[in-house]
């Protein structure tokens, strides 16, 4: 009996000082866990729209999916495009994006990798500037196409990475994804008016590489 | 005293190294090792959770009654695992992001629970302190050599600085799964090699000796 009071005493007390710990520790890192996934947010936003200076956020319920996306503005409050975020599956797990696009939805101005699980060596190359730099301009009409092996011919092409040929499809396909919804449920004069002056310029878009 | 820690703490680098001696703790061995610095970071997440669980392990070894050790053991890792994945989280986010499910994984790294029942519950702190210091800097060692080799091999490069040059046709293999059981069965080859060869040197030095009498 003695036994089986101390086995319940010792369990009890690892678990609650267990949970003390834990909690204590929380509630300091998980502030600045968000913080860190906010400004890397941000970072992105202002990658992949070179040159904006602030955004203002437009959110939209369509079905049970809630579109979130970026309009990117400059110093004196005109729009330069839309950022948002283009998920789905890649290889081994969710490939998340950052895409910018022009204000005329012709274009895109930049892609950039927020989450990827990728085979290190092979489909994490997506996250290689020489990948990225490929989207910077190309036609997103009708839509993104990969080719192989060689040097893209048409405007809207990239070339897919050798051996990792999944990985830039699923790039592909997710840019491709987003970039209907968005046309769809953004319309273009919504997303062209102007806003007023940010107040201060964010300095957010020198510290993005 | 100093002499007894020293013992506790080098056996773990060589006689005991945790991958190829105790072929303990292979999942994060085989799983992480494919840079370096990959290998790296996993063997210091892993030292700080073998150090602070098995020594809080040997202060409680005479509360904890013998039938529910195993539980609490479980449950002071998970905590330690806990605190580290959240720490990398919020101070050192690219590393987190780079170790990925990883971190989570080392409660069930049968290195801890095993020095914990091996050696931590029945030892005083201070050897302890040794014992883990001793294995954990074994495991960086093999992990940093495992994640070298296969980064030189699969990569062309060490700590992502270029070795190779454009001549080189990166093996890619080395760096999947494949290649870490290939880079892991060649060392854990090495390392009996050179164990036999001491082991036969000192059993002709034992034979010559007793000759020489």
């Amino acid at each position: 009996m003695n036994n089986v009071v101390k086995m319940f005493l010792n369990l009890v007390v690892v678990g609650a000082l267990s949970g003390a710990v834990l909690s204590g520790v929380f509630s300091k890192a998980d502030p600045m866990i968000k913080a860190n996934k906010e400004k890397e947010l941000r970072e992105a936003i202002f990658i992949v729209l070179p040159d904006a200076r602030d955004f203002k956020v437009f959110e939209k319920t369509v079905g049970a999916e809630k579109l979130i996306v970026y309009k990117g503005i400059d110093a004196s409050g005109s729009p330069v495009g839309v950022a948002f975020k283009a998920d789905g599956g890649g290889f081994q797990g969710n490939v998340g994006l950052m895409v910018g696009l022009d204000r005329e939805y012709l274009k895109l101005k930049g892609m950039e990798v927020l989450e990827q699980l990728e085979t290190p060596g092979l489909g994490d190359r997506i996250r290689e500037e020489a990948f990225k730099e490929q989207f910077k301009g190309l036609d997103v009409k009708p839509k993104v196409e990969y080719i192989k092996y060689r040097k893209p011919e048409k405007p809207n092409q990239i070339q897919a990475i050798t051996g990792a040929t999944i990985s830039s499809e699923a790039v592909v396909k997710n840019i491709n994804n987003a970039v209907s919804k968005v046309i769809a449920n953004f319309p273009l004069d919504e997303m062209n008016k102007p806003e007023s002056a940010p107040a201060a310029a964010p300095v957010e878009a020198q510290n993005g590489k | 005293m100093a002499n007894s820690l020293a013992r506790e703490f080098t056996k773990g680098l060589w006689q005991e190294i945790p991958p190829f001696r105790l072929v303990l703790g292979l999942c994060p061995t085989l799983a992480v090792t494919n840079s370096a610095i990959n290998g790296l970071a996993m063997g210091m997440a892993t030292i700080f959770v073998l150090f602070f669980s098995n020594v809080l392990v040997s202060f409680i070894r005479r509360t904890i009654s013998s039938q529910v050790r195993i539980p609490a053991y479980v449950v002071i890792i998970a905590t330690l695992v806990t605190v580290a994945d959240m720490f990398l989280a919020a101070v050192f986010p690219q590393i987190s992001k780079a170790l990925g499910p990883y971190i989570p994984l080392i409660v069930v790294n049968c290195i801890i629970l095993g020095r914990a029942e091996a050696f931590a519950q029945k030892n005083s702190v201070l050897p302890t302190a040794a014992d883990t210091l001793g294995i954990g800097t074994g495991f960086i060692l093999s992990l940093t050599l495992m994640g070298g080799i296969r980064e030189v091999l699969g990569f062309g490069s060490i700590f992502g600085v270029k070795l190779l040059g454009e001549w080189f046709e990166p093996w890619i293999i080395m760096i999947l799964p494949a290649g870490a059981f290939l880079v892991f069965g060649g060392l854990v080859a090495l390392v009996n090699y050179i164990s036999s060869r001491k082991a036969a040197k000192a059993a002709e030095a034992a034979e010559a000796a007793a000759h020489g009498m």
